[in-house]
């Protein structure tokens, strides 16, 4: 159905924000283009009379009261971050210069 | 004495206790020696929590001596996967990315476990965010078989299997989000169940693919199992998806079980889960369970489930597609690793990617680099749109089959443990390893794996029984019915054969 380039799997890991050695890429190509050919076979039995599941038994949605109730303690959930600040979690500029 | 208190189950050790011929301490202590003894070969555990374990115990006992009304369980310690958030133990789902992390807080079924005071041994070992089928995709090293050191322990769960199938712990808590607690189960010679999806609550478990995932016991017995399970199990309002019902009466079922009356019961067999890809050995003790099962009063009749063919498909397109979305979460910013990018601007995007390049092993990446590519613009309807039209066709299956049987058999794994490096070059074949455990996450029905006997090259072979969405109770009738025949047919357990482990010597 597919063949999956090196391209392909650069495109897809940017996506994914994973960055990958170019012997990665090239393993990771021929890999991905196995396993996709062998479950692509789901498309013959998807017939368009047949719906979609996406959640094994039916749900409906879940409300609780309108109540605070209480949450973590800050110190606790900043005591795992890789660098805190002032009561907050420290992140590297958010934006590019472009 | 101590190696006979690691032998117990789970279930005569809570009498023990009860009846105060052991302490909580010493049975602790006793789980806490066999681990220091061989752990260091079989690998089982990724933290042992010796102090946090002995406390509780020590707690126990005092409340147990003060008169106090305790759970069943209270006193008799347990192992946690490592993919189950614990406060204040190390969590790391097998991975790079985790390494060190303490979470804040509790999984619900870790609160529940606290409450009713099970000591905590400790974490067990995993392949990584519970992608695989060996543990040897753990970014901490393998767990070995204890039946045979050179073999894997099955996955994810190998660490939980192989505690329990090593006398490490009577009890563990495994996660199945495809066949995890099963398949390592059969490979061990170990019992697992993977509850009702919505049975045992999600909250705390580091997710993969969060329709599928469903934690469940892993012990050396049925009755074991249906104690952990009716003590993990039940609703949690901290879970949208956690079934807001009674749990089944599934302590109840196992001992109705154990007195080995099937009669009435209607057993299917799924054609397409069993002849070619299945081991012999596998096929043969099948076959003999079969007959026990028949000796034990039950129907047996053929169904047959054709969309099971495509089940494996549409599993490695919705579990990546779920995963690559779960794992999101992991960039950095607020726990774990943080790898800032060898040169260039350090911005967030740059170090989500260095980060996660260095942190996810191949196995992460693989996965979630296939769900990435499956939702993406182009290929979302032919992939993932396809994939939840076969699990529609997988549901039809089961319902029909489910009008003409009680509960559905088939072995769990086609074959017994295979060597460690043999399919890890060879990401389909290691897939192949959960083609009959996979259905029934899709289905978010119950499943079981109990050993049925061993194989021609002297392994564990595993027997599966699934039951309709929220009859877990039946999984427990059946199983326990099967085991007490089965063990009198071999004069004891299964694991009365495995060989000694090597045991080193304590400096204590």
């Amino acid at each position: 159905m597919s063949t999956i380039s090196r391209d392909e799997v650069a495109r897809v890991a940017a996506l994914a924000r994973i960055d990958l050695r170019p012997d990665e890429v090239t393993r990771l190509a021929g890999e991905l283009d196995v396993i996709v050919e062998s479950v692509a076979r789901v498309s013959e039995v998807a017939t368009a009379d047949v719906p979609a599941t996406s959640h094994p038994l039916p749900l409906t949605n879940v409300f609780r009261d309108d109540v605070p109730e209480p949450a973590l303690p800050v110190q606790d959930v900043l005591a795992g971050a890789p660098q805190q600040e002032n009561g907050r979690f420290a992140v590297p500029q958010i934006l590019g210069e472009e | 004495m101590t190696n006979d208190i690691t032998r117990l189950s789970a279930s005569d050790l809570a009498s023990a206790l009860r009846s105060k011929t052991i302490t909580s301490v010493e049975a602790t202590q006793a789980h806490l020696d066999r681990i220091a003894a061989v752990d260091g070969d079989l690998h089982a555990f990724l933290h042992v929590s010796s102090d946090e374990a002995l406390a509780t115990a020590a707690e126990v006992d005092a409340k147990r001596a003060g008169g106090e009304e305790l759970h069943p369980l209270a006193g008799v310690p347990i192992a946690v996967k490592d993919v189950v958030v614990t406060k204040g133990l190390p969590t790391t789902a097998g991975s790079k990315i985790l390494e060190r992390w303490i979470p804040p807080y509790d999984a619900t079924l870790v609160e529940r476990i606290k409450a009713a005071g099970l000591p905590i041994l400790g974490k067990t070992n995993m392949d990584e965010f519970a992608m695989g089928s060996s543990t040897e995709h753990s970014a901490f090293g393998n767990t070995k078989n204890p039946w045979d050191l050179d073999r894997i322990p099955g996955g994810s769960g190998g660490g939980s299997a192989a505690a329990v199938a090593g006398f490490e712990a009577p009890l563990a808590i495994g996660t199945d989000t495809g066949g995890s607690i099963r398949q390592p189960g059969a490979v061990t010679g170990t019992v697992g169940v993977k509850p009702t999806y919505g049975g045992v609550s999600r909250y705390g478990l580091i997710a993969m693919a969060s329709s599928l995932d469903q934690a469940g016991p892993v012990t050396r017995t049925v009755l074991d199992a249906a104690l952990l399970h009716e003590l993990i199990g039940g609703h949690d309002p901290h879970d949208s998806t956690s079934i807001n019902e009674p749990v089944p009466g599934v302590v109840a079922a196992a001992r109705q079980g154990a007195k080995g009356d099937l009669k009435g019961l209607r057993v299917g067999v799924v054609k397409e889960l069993s002849g070619e890809g299945y081991q012999a050995g596998v096929s043969a003790r099948f076959d003999e369970s079969l007959e026990q099962l028949r000796a034990l009063g039950a129907e047996v009749v053929e169904v047959s489930c054709p969309s099971f063919a495509y089940a494996l498909d549409a599993y490695y397109l919705i579990m990546p597609a779920e995963a690559s979305s779960n794992l999101a979460k992991f960039d950095g910013m607020r726990f774990g690793l943080r790898v800032e990018p060898a040169d260039g601007p350090v911005t967030a995007e740059r170090v989500m990617g260095a980060t996660r390049g260095a942190g996810f092993g191949d196995e992460v990446k693989r996965r979630v680099i296939l769900g990435t590519y499956a939702l993406s613009a182009g290929y979302y309807d032919a992939y993932y749109g396809s994939a939840q039209k076969v699990r529609t066709l997988i549901q039809r299956d089961f319902a029909a089959a489910f009008e003409r049987a009680d509960v559905l058999v088939s072995p769990t794994a086609p074959t017994t443990a295979f060597k460690f490096g043999e399919k890890l070059d060879d990401p389909l074949a290691m897939y192949l390893n959960d083609v009959a455990t996979i259905p029934a996450n899709l289905a978010g029905v119950p499943g079981m794996s109990l050993p049925n006997g061993l194989s021609d090259d002297g392994l564990p072979v595993g027997f599966q029984i699934l039951a309709p969405a929220k009859a877990d109770d039946r999984l427990y009738r059946v199983g326990a019915a099967l085991e007490a025949a089965l063990e009198s047919s071999w004069g004891g357990p299964i694991l009365n054969k495995a060989p000694e482990l090597k045991t080193t010597e304590l400096a204590r």
